[in-house]
């Protein structure tokens, strides 16, 4: 087998940047996928196991007049029906969400959103459960609803949340950074200032595999095991501790292999809690899985951005400032997951990677008659709403003074010695190069020779466009004393065994949702302690095997659990110099490391192997004080800051000028996750990142009428991007590793999907610039670029 | 009802409800989990298995116009430890990474090899269009499919390799 990497001859990468680990290696976890043996949510069935279904709400807002279950509970095969009156007796009709506020697990009073959850019943098998839905009556008082959060706040709206006591609208936050006074000022003498409404539209993570979970409550123990599509096994446990009153040690979360996450998993949903209940009500073990119209309807969007963008510069391209009011819809609930601190996640990053004198933004966050979410989709945390924002304005300052935007970028971008570099709202920016990324993206991408022959098709009247995009990304939360979820310190556990005979297991507290950890944090541990990956088991997503963690979001699996990983391992590695010095009679002093093994100074052929170390530890060898007869190490790992991945993105689109359709000729892509572990899982990350870009850019809109009816409730209707759409990814990188990392690796899970929309977007407006046309907001769907192409572009709303 | 059928090569025979979806049928009653489903609309096409060799959507199939016919699934790929080509190719170019799609593409890709052993990148799109992965992008699954191509016996199955 012979296989080379795809990517761009990189005249910057030396040994420094060779990947760690062994580098390209096949994934551990692929041999059981590929034979159909992966074991997901609904794989599971348990002796006695009854099913779940959810009836939800038809209308967006409504009081609830009554619900009539008795010809449901009449049905053949129902065991139960659930309802929030029942969950009131229990004190769990209302549960705290992710954001400070709380979440109605069933109705009670009033419908907040379209498919909102109203009852639950179990029976025998799926198919009952679904016809005892047909079965309930409802009788509903429908009320006008807010669905645009334009006039959410319009007095006189309806107040969406009027069960608060005391609550007249629907405003949930003010948050800002940044200085509004220095920002003005210096807009005030600025010799150029552009505007631009900028909305980045509602849309959903769709993982392929919906959020399910198989709830077995043992009444004599007490105890309760949960399999669940959970993103954060470890976080949810301590939630469902605090919501269901059952003691934390008597309550294991097993993520078992999940199909895609993005974010989508990140929540803890209705369903995961009224599949507990009902194993509790019935004594049987309970599945609940939701179907696609239920987890698009239902589960945690993202985006819904309003934004109002403003940059100053001077007439030499200079760019001096930026300045944003954004209006975040929020849905009916806060349950944005994100840290406590941060009700706008990390959107205060939009200043992107430029060199600014100011900057200031403000977020208004309302409720709507919406499903809740926010913070999903492979967004950390808003950073995908930042970078949307200040490219598409660079953009637009790049048209207004006549600039290329590369140029206008190559003048502004921060320079390499200005790292760590502290942007205007309170960032510190680790490590970065950007021009050496920006040129290297338009050597590949032929930049020049693009705009050569986009100048011939002008003239033919065709319709070709180029599209640039530079991102920062900030990713790798914590550290702890700045950043929580509901008070648990965002840091991450790690636990490292070595056997005797050598073989190795690795226990972590994030989760794979695909991303291939058994492989990657094998390859660490790997490089570390010089065993190869293949005798490293990777134990993850079970909370009763593993050390506590935040999770896998946010790009901080490598971030944070990765530098945790390494850190176990040379503490693994410190220890068994010890032991190989007393087996060896030396002083450890006198030894020297070199991959796998601890020999003597001077004298390489004495020495001990990790393997034969690990059996001296469990073996009779008169261990050194303090030295523990085994090699274990555990550790916890608090980042001092984020890391900051970064890259330039260049799409090419030809727009048929009949129609409207826009086709991705090319994309091309440099990224720089710093200090690169395996070649062929990052550029998998970078692909289906920027596929999640086509389809933002293009397709995907979670869009609603004005009664409330959520227009994208299917794959019908919410398109996502198939192997048609898209073109072969053209990848390259460079590598500037983070340098307060231990491996100085920076994470890249969401790098594509933060920052390709953006280039997207600018080509699609770079096409249409003969038009006349300055400004469309996503997703560019024929019917919405030939309205543009007329003059008559909208806002999706 | 009692429906009959082939399912990777066993004969089995059993009593259904008629109203029962081929992909409830595989997974409920044989306990095959490698078939999933992820849309009940024919979108996405995690549900794929091979009626008679064609690639059909078993979440829009009734098990009982199953009837009759030959069904494979992705367990019925590998023959013994011998694994697909299609398998092989899905690991050596990083064709899957949640693995939950994986089952149906390399059922459709098995399809397509057995009409057209050579395809080219635009056939290969083509064949698995119909079909949604949300973590590749597809230009690994389409290598992965010229690889099963390039490689069409692969005589056993390689583990993880590990370059010196």
């Amino acid at each position: 087998m012979t296989i080379t990497e795809v990517h761009a001859p990189n005249p910057a990468a030396g040994d420094a940047d060779r990947p760690i680990g062994y580098g390209r290696i096949q994934r551990k976890e692929d041999p059981r996928f590929v034979r159909g043996k992966g074991h997901y949510v609904d794989d599971i069935v348990l002796p006695g196991m009854l099913h779940g279904a959810i009836l939800r709400s038809p209308v967006a807002h409504a009081r609830l007049v009554s619900i009539d279950t008795s010809r449901a509970l009449a049905h053949p095969g129902v065991v139960a029906v659930i309802t929030g009156q029942d969950l009131l007796g229990l004190k769990l009709a209302w549960a705290p969400t992710l954001s400070a506020d709380v979440q109605a697990v069933l109705v009670t009073d009033k419908v907040r959103f379209q498919g909102q959850e109203v009852a639950f019943v179990i029976a025998e098998d799926r198919y009952a459960a679904r016809d005892a839905l047909e079965l309930i009556d409802v009788d509903y008082d429908v009320l006008t609803p807010v669905i645009d959060a334009r006039h959410a706040l319009d007095p006189g709206a309806p107040v969406i949340r009027d069960e608060i006591e005391g609550r007249t609208d629907n405003h949930i936050f003010d948050w800002e950074a940044g200085n509004a006074a220095e920002t003005d000022a210096v807009f005030a003498s600025a010799d150029v200032i552009v505007k631009q409404e900028i909305v980045y539209p509602r849309s959903h993570p769709a993982p392929m595999e919906t959020c399910g979970a198989v709830a077995d409550f043992e009444p004599i123990e007490g105890a309760l095991t949960l399999y669940e599509t959970s993103q954060a096994p470890h976080a949810h446990r301590t939630l469902f501790a605090i919501v269901s009153g059952i003691p934390e040690h008597k309550i294991r979360i097993v993520s078992p292999d999940i199909g895609g996450g993005f974010g989508n998993k990140v929540g803890i949903y209705p369903g995961y809690i009224l599949a507990v209940v009902g194993s509790i009500v019935t004594g049987r073990p309970v599945k609940w899985v939701e179907d696609r119209s239920e987890n698009l309807m239902s589960t945690s969007f993202a985006r819904d951005y309003i934004m109002q963008g403003e940059i100053a510069a001077t007439k030499e391209g200079k760019i001096l400032a930026l300045r944003t009011n954004v209006l975040a819809d929020h849905g009916a609930f806060n349950a944005t997951a994100q840290p406590t601190k941060y009700p706008a996640g990390f959107f205060h990053i939009f200043t992107g990677s430029y060199d600014l004198e100011a900057a200031h933004c403000k977020v208004t966050g309302v409720y709507t008659n919406k499903a809740p979410g926010g913070v999903a989709y492979a967004c950390s945390f808003r950073v995908t709403e930042a970078v949307l924002l200040v490219e598409r304005m660079v953009d637009i300052l790049a048209r207004k003074l006549e600039m290329d935007p590369a140029e206008l970028r190559l003048k502004n971008l921060i320079k390499p010695e200005q790292f760590p570099y502290k942007n205007k709202t309170g960032w510190e920016y680790d490590s970065g190069n950007y021009e050496r990324a920006l040129r290297l993206s338009m050597e590949m991408a032929g930049y020049d020779e693009l705009r050569r022959e986009q100048k011939e098709k002008r003239a033919r009247g065709e319709l070709m466009g180029i599209g640039i995009s530079f991102f920062t990304e900030t990713v790798g939360a914590g550290p702890r004393k700045h950043m929580d979820i509901v008070g648990l310190g965002m840091a991450d556990g790690a636990e490292l065994r070595i056997h005797p005979t050598g073989k190795a297991v690795v226990r972590i507290s994030v989760q794979s949702q695909g991303q291939g950890h058994e492989t990657t944090f094998a390859q660490i541990v790997a490089e570390e302690i010089g065993i190869p990956p293949e005798d490293i088991d990777v134990v993850h997503g079970d909370t009763d095997q593993t050390p506590f963690g935040l999770g896998t979001y946010g790009s901080r699996s490598t971030p944070v659990s990765g530098a945790a990983v390494a850190l176990v391992a040379r503490k693994v590695r410190e220890k068994a110099k010890f032991i190989a010095a007393a087996m060896l009679e030396t002083r450890p002093e006198d030894l020297e490391w070199e991959k796998g093994r601890w020999f003597v100074k001077g004298d390489p052929s004495v020495g001990k192997t990790m393997a034969e170390i690990a059996m001296g530890a469990h073996g009779t060898v008169t261990l050194p004080e303090g030295i523990d007869g085994n090699l274990d190490a555990e550790v916890t790992y608090d980042p001092p800051n984020l890391t900051f991945p970064f890259g330039a993105y260049i799409c090419v689109v030809d727009i048929d000028p009949g129609t409207g359709h826009v086709k991705v000729r090319r994309f091309i892509a440099v990224d720089d996750c710093g200090t690169r572990i395996n070649p062929m899982i990052i550029e998998g990350q970078v692909h289906g990142g920027l596929t999640d870009g086509v389809g933002m850019a293009l397709m995907q809109f979670i869009e609603f009428d004005e009664s409330g009816n959520n227009l994208g409730g299917s794959f019908m209707d919410y398109l996502i991007p198939t192997a048609m759409e898209v073109p072969n990814w053209e990848t390259g990188f460079t590598v500037t590793p983070s340098p307060h990392h231990p491996i100085g690796a920076k994470g890249v899970g969401e790098s594509a999907t933060v920052g390709s929309p953006p280039a997207i977007l600018n080509a699609v407006v770079d096409a249409l610039a003969p038009l006349g046309v300055t400004h469309m907001d996503m997703p560019c769907t024929p019917a919405r670029v030939w309205a543009a192409m007329q003059g008559r572009a909208t806002p999706p709303i | 009802m009692q429906i009959s059928m082939t399912v990777n090569g066993d004969e089995i025979t059993r009593e259904i409800e008629p109203r029962v979806l081929l992909v409830h049928f595989i997974r409920d009653d044989l306990r095959l989990t490698g078939t999933h489903w992820g849309c009940d609309t024919s979108n996405c096409g995690t549900c794929v298995v091979l009626m008679d060799g064609v690639p059909v959507k078993s979440c829009t199939v009734l098990a009982a116009m199953a009837d009759g016919r030959a069904i494979t699934t992705v367990e019925g790929l590998a023959s013994g430890t011998t694994l697909d080509p299609v398998q092989q190719g899905f690991m050596e170019e990083h064709g899957l990474q949640c693995g939950f799609c994986t089952p149906g593409m390399m059922l459709t890709a098995r399809a397509l090899l057995d009409q057209n052993p050579h395809p080219d990148d635009t056939e290969i799109r083509e064949a698995i269009s119909g079909q949604i992965c949300r973590c590749t992008g597809y230009a690994t699954i389409v290598r992965s499919v010229k690889w099963a191509a390039d490689h069409p016996a692969v005589e056993e199955i390689a583990g993880e390799e590990v370059p010196a």
